[in-house]
């Protein structure tokens, strides 16, 4: 019975698919779900034809149960385009409003043929109503995934960009940081420096931390097992950037730094590093 | 027995750690070393544990007790090559060996002794 009857649904797409195509274009473009700076009007169009072919193979199959492997096809293909939406900067309504906008143009065939038969109409838009909301929610709950999968990716890239190691001189490597140190950073910094380390053989190393907005006990303890580690690997570490905000917070906190050397600048901890290292920058005598 | 060669360099000891330590071997090494710097009267101690792939609390105990009792012996004691795994497990255990000394390998351990050395002239070393 439930078969036949979706069958009909899907005959109905079947023969109007092409007015059908053209009403949801209508309701889309209405609906201002077409981003003219993301989307071209040509490529929408492809995209919702491709889904409603599958859709209607889906109907055609099974019927009502959108879970079932009959529309494996139409929920890859909302799934792909979930995602690449996602990507290029749709919000998720403007995501689900691709599956929404198909209600009225398949309710309104729906209603033009079952014009006499109240049950039948009201049970095949239920049927359809079902199916579609499923579809919408799958994309938006795709949407998400997408983005989480950005903001997961930036964390990985912001992690690894913000650890940078640079040489400032033979033996002298210098650690700027930037942002929070939570103890997975830590982690990070810490065995980068320590590689460096090892690739370079340096002997100092100057962290500054003028871009770290606070500094808790958390943090200090962070940048104590960093210069405890570097110490052991044979390096020295001078703390530098310290601001005097930070340097009050120390205090308070009763953070001992008495171990770590630590300068206000960046270019003092230079000088110190030079110094150590039995360099010197002298001023260039013009003749 | 298994035993922790110890090469005499000079006024130097040379410790190399090719093998994985064990809690008995270190005890042995603590022995073994303690005799031969009272015995050859060392200035210092290079152990060196770039092959050491493996810390554990013990293990890093020893290292603190050993360079501890060198510094009683009056031989300054340089703990080099250690990996940067091996360092992050040490400070993540809470033994940062605080009074040891350490160097990167083994020529830079070899300057720091000497450079020691030359600056305690006037100190206790004086003989």
């Amino acid at each position: 019975m439930r078969a036949t009857d979706r069958s009909r649904l899907a005959d109905i797409l079947g023969r109007n698919e092409d007015a059908i195509l053209s009403e949801w274009m209508r309701h889309q473009l209405a609906a201002g779900t077409l981003r003219p700076d993301l989307m071209k009007e040509d490529a929408l169009r492809n995209e919702s034809r491709r889904f409603l072919g599958f859709f209607r193979q889906g109907l055609e199959r099974d019927g009502g149960d959108p879970r079932g492997p009959a529309w494996q096809e139409a929920r890859d293909a909302l799934d792909q385009i979930s995602t690449t939406r996602a990507r290029l900067g749709y919000s998720p309504s403007e995501t689900a409003t691709f599956v929404f906008s198909l209600k009225q143009p398949l309710f309104d065939r729906l209603r033009d043929e079952f014009r006499d038969d109240p049950e039948t109409l009201t049970k095949e838009l239920w049927g359809l109503n079902v199916i579609l909301d499923h579809l919408g929610l799958r994309t938006t709950e795709t949407y998400q995934k997408a983005r989480e999968d950005v903001i997961r990716r930036q964390q990985q890239d912001l992690m690894e960009l913000s650890t940078p190691v640079v040489q400032l001189w033979d033996g002298i490597l210098a650690l700027p940081l930037i942002g929070t140190l939570d103890s997975e950073r830590t982690q990070v910094v810490m065995e980068s420096l320590l590689n460096r380390i090892v690739e370079t053989g340096a002997s100092i190393a100057i962290i500054d931390i003028t871009g770290v907005p606070t500094v808790d006990t958390l943090v200090a303890q962070h940048l104590l097992k960093t210069v405890a580690a570097a110490r052991l690997m044979g390096a020295d570490c001078i703390i530098s950037g310290i601001r005097p905000q930070i340097a009050q917070t120390i205090v308070h906190l009763g953070v001992d730094l008495a171990d770590v050397i630590t300068k206000a600048t960046l270019a003092d901890a230079f000088a110190i590093a030079l110094r150590r290292a039995k360099l010197a920058v002298t001023p260039q005598v013009v003749s | 027995m298994e035993r922790i060669p110890i090469l005499k360099m000079g006024d130097c000891l040379l410790v190399t750690i090719q093998v994985d330590m064990h809690d008995r071997l270190a005890m042995t090494l603590q022995e073994d070393l303690t005799e031969k710097i009272a015995h050859t009267r060392a200035r210092g101690v290079l152990i060196d544990i770039s092959a050491l792939e493996m810390v554990d609390s013990f293990i890093g105990r020893m290292l603190s007790f050993i360079a501890s009792m060198a510094r009683v012996l009056d031989a300054r004691t340089v703990v080099v090559g250690m990996r940067p795994a091996v360092a992050i497990t040490l400070v993540e255990l809470g033994l940062p060996l605080t009074g040891v000394h350490t160097a990167l390998n083994v020529e830079k351990g070899m300057e720091l002794i000497r450079a020691d050395d030359q600056g305690a002239v006037n100190g206790r070393r004086q003989a």
